[in-house]
């Protein structure tokens, strides 16, 4: 690895860390002021303009709140399971590319951190280790509401990992690949001559199924069972305060834009400019060149372009976990697993057949 | 987990037993987030299955009809507010109309006509606090809010009448404290205008809603036997098609329902779901009802009846005459004397039959004071209602049958 590259994946990393880290408090006051501006109310307006310094405001009370550990706790564990919820969540966007390649020297430098030759499989096996910190959290609280959420959260787990896994499959298939980057580079171009060429529109079904599965994979409302407020009181986290609440609820916003980022990757076109884009890329990469040089001023601002295409379509996203979240009510544990198991499990696998059917038809 | 059977009170017998070996217990409340005031059910879970329960009651008993005893009748109102505080102006009415048929007084035309609009604005208060607790518990917050709003400007127009939101004290025996500003009516129709359309769109967001649907239909569902054998009033028995409505079925003379034109909302199932459904008719026949009310009561006109005895005399009397001097001095530090007798009146209150009994052996204190409160024998029913649904349903079933804490222990 020369030079370049270490630099490159010196930026890659801290780019992203950067980003994920700071969206947390971003999207917290963006569901915050959402949820204030869907029902009539204010939301946080006073620190800072737009109360846009209540998210950090709120980090530094939790960094400074006493660390308390109940007294019939599982202390390692208890300790642990935080951390086992939050690091495989930043995990799994090691390999979500969010712009194309460039070229510098030679070299073909990848916007993705980690291009594995497993792909979307790494994707799909980090994500679920997530559910281990919530049945650490829930057991090791000792406590009956925690316990309850954390086995609601194993089964929800099971029965959306399915679906989730299948309904890429239809994808996977179309793109020959399990390359991310393949994926993104299958969808590019038109069909019928105006549509794009996204996962979405080739494969509706396998779309609504990975959305639907991906709400549940975050523990979002209308699937927030595990938490399942009023009922067992905040589920797996009820014993946990301070930072270690705090790292529960960055979890579930790292979950949700990883969430986004998936669905952006796989059905949305991943980083493909957004229609009219196009013609932007000469002035940013003009614009660019005036700050530095390197490799050719057009791919710069390709690259630029493609970054700030993938992260309109991520916000989407995740305005539309917020959206849904104020919006709907809540599933009862049997209705989820009914709507896990009965309807988007046979789906997800009858999109799978036809899928490739058509394939082997030569018909997509 | 382990669960000590000795922790559970000590008082239990053997019919209430929960406890079996090797079963998981739980406790909702008395401190939990789904058990709005403090009850507390404890539950013997099969999975997520509630094999067995057992309601408690008591936690937020006062005394309050104890103190009814021993406190004139006017300092007795006050607690009447504390009791379902979620509708204090009913409790109010209620109140004093069983003191005023104990003494024989009839109030004029227009303090029945304030009276009449004072329950049907309590009933939607507490209809929308209902509603939208109930889909808070099920994770619709929104549509809480939205209802929630409506509510703050209803209390803005009970402000205007006693200058009181929460806990009103508003009517006296024999008129009300105050007379309702000019403003009031108009006031009161500029909120029924914003309060209509945001009912159908609270309709529009939940009511064919899947989850709400799906969540509430044959969940805590009570046939109407069940519901008869509970002695359910109010819209839990109506939503399990018991045709019962007091302000139809025994329009009382001292409000004004014999007059109005409405419709008496039933279920089918007795669910949750038909609860829901009654409590939202329920509100669009309260704003048609003080829309009614409100073209006729009278802008003018005496709100005291001509009763020495329960009339505080006017100030200018007070200060220059010596014999109004010490009738307000002895109305004030003895109470007024109400003559030996009965009475018990009840009004259809937002949960349904509210009633006052009370008992006069003379003097300025009750002899006896009992309160009917609704929510009490809704309470009743709610172990046959969940047995045998998921803990998720206890807390949709305990939110439909509105039990307030205040007036369920008093």
């Amino acid at each position: 690895m020369d030079r370049i590259e270490l630099i490159w994946m010196g930026v890659k990393i801290g780019a992203v860390v950067f980003t994920m880290l700071s969206s947390v408090p971003v999207m917290v006051w963006v569901e915050r002021r959402g949820s204030a501006l869907m029902q009539n109310r204010l939301g946080p307006n006073r620190v800072g303009p737009l109360g846009i310094l209540q998210a950090p405001v709120d980090v530094v009370k939790l960094l400074f709140k006493e660390d308390f550990i109940p007294a019939h706790v599982e202390k390692v564990i208890f300790v642990l399971a935080p951390a086992v919820l939050l690091i495989p969540a930043f995990m799994t966007f090691a390999v979500v590319p969010f712009a194309g390649d460039i070229a510098i020297d030679g070299k073909a430098l990848h916007a993705q951190i980690a291009d594995l030759d497993v792909g979307i499989l790494y994707v799909l096996a980090i994500s679920s280790l997530g559910v281990y910190g919530i049945i650490m959290a829930g057991w090791a609280s000792n406590n009956k509401y925690s316990m309850i959420g954390s086995l609601r959260s194993s089964a929800q787990m099971i029965s959306y990992e399915l679906s989730l896994g299948l309904s890429v499959l239809g994808m996977i298939m179309m793109a020959e690949s399990i390359h991310l980057r393949d994926i993104v580079a299958a969808q590019s171009g038109h069909i019928f001559g105006f549509l794009p060429r996204w996962g979405v529109f080739t494969q509706p079904i396998g779309f609504i199924v990975f959305l639907t599965a991906s709400f549940a994979e975050t523990n979002r409302l209308p699937f927030d069972l595990p938490e399942g407020e009023s009922e067992i009181v905040a589920g797996y986290h009820t014993e946990y305060g301070a930072m270690k609440f705090a790292l529960f609820f960055m979890a579930e916003y790292m979950n949700m834009l990883v969430a986004s980022a998936l669905i952006s990757t796989l059905f949305f076109g991943g980083f493909q400019l957004l229609p009219g884009m196009g013609r932007l890329i000469d002035p940013t990469g003009a614009l660019i060149a005036k700050f530095f040089t390197a490799g050719n001023p057009a791919d710069w601002g390709r690259l630029a372009l493609e970054a700030v295409s993938f992260s309109i379509k991520v916000g989407f996203f995740m305005w539309f976990f917020v959206w849904v979240r104020w919006t709907l009510p809540r599933f009862r544990y049997d209705q989820l697993m009914n709507l896990g198991w009965k309807v988007l499990f046979p789906l997800s696998l009858a999109n799978l057949v036809v899928t490739a059917a058509l394939m082997y038809l030569r018909v997509i | 987990m382990k669960t000590d059977a000795t922790h559970y009170g000590g008082h239990q017998d053997e019919s209430d037993e929960i406890y079996e070996d090797s079963k998981v217990y739980m406790n909702i409340g008395p401190s939990h987030p789904a058990t709005h005031g403090t009850l507390r059910v404890m539950v013997r879970l099969s999975g997520e299955t509630i094999e067995k329960s057992i309601s408690e009651m008591g936690y937020l008993h006062r005394g309050k009809e104890k103190i009814g005893e021993n406190v004139t009748y006017h300092k007795f109102r006050p607690h009447t507010d504390r009791m379902n505080y979620c509708s204090s102006l009913a409790n109010n009415v209620a109140y004093d109309m069983a003191i005023e048929r104990v003494m024989g007084l009839e109030v004029p035309e227009r303090t029945r006509y304030i009276r009449t609009i004072c329950v049907e604005i309590s009933r939607i208060i507490d209809h929308l606090i209902c509603v939208g607790i109930n889909a808070v518990d099920l994770g619709a917050f929104s549509f809480f809010l939205y209802g929630f709003h409506q509510r703050e400007e209803a209390y803005t127009l009970i402000e205007m009448l006693c200058g009181a939101r929460l806990t009103t004290t508003y009517t006296r025996v024999g008129g009300l404290g105050w007379e309702p500003p000019p403003e009031f009516l108009p006031a009161l129709i500029k909120w029924l205008d914003g309060f209509e359309p945001v009912v159908a769109e609270m309709d529009k967001l939940l009511t064919d809603n899947k989850i709400w649907v799906d969540r509430t239909k044959g969940v805590g569902a009570f046939t109407r036997e069940e519901a008869l054998a509970y002695s359910f009033t109010g819209p839990c028995a109506r939503a399990s098609n018991v045709n019962i409505d007091l302000r139809r079925d025994q329009p009382d003379p001292l409000l004004k329902y014999g007059e109005l034109d409405f419709e008496v909302p039933l279920g089918k199932n007795g669910d949750v779901y038909d609860r829901y459904l009654v409590r939202m008719e329920e509100l669009r026949q309260s704003a048609r009802m003080l829309r009614q009310l409100a073209a006729k009561c009278p802008d003018e006109g005496p709100i005291w009846v001509d009763d020495k005895r329960v009339v505080i005399p006017p100030k200018d009397r007070v200060y220059n005459s010596m014999e109004a001097m010490i009738h307000h001095f002895k109305f004030f530090m003895e109470g007024f004397d109400v003559p030996p007798g009965e009475a018990y009146t009840c009004i259809e209150g937002p949960n349904g039959e509210l009633g006052f009994y009370v008992i006069s052996k003379g003097g300025p204190m009750a002899w006896r004071m009992r309160v009917r409160a609704p929510s009490f024998w809704m309470y009743q029913g709610l172990d046959p209602m969940i047995k045998g649904e998921k803990i998720a349903d206890l807390v949709a079933s305990l939110g439909s049958i509105n039990v307030i804490a205040g007036e369920l222990d008093r």
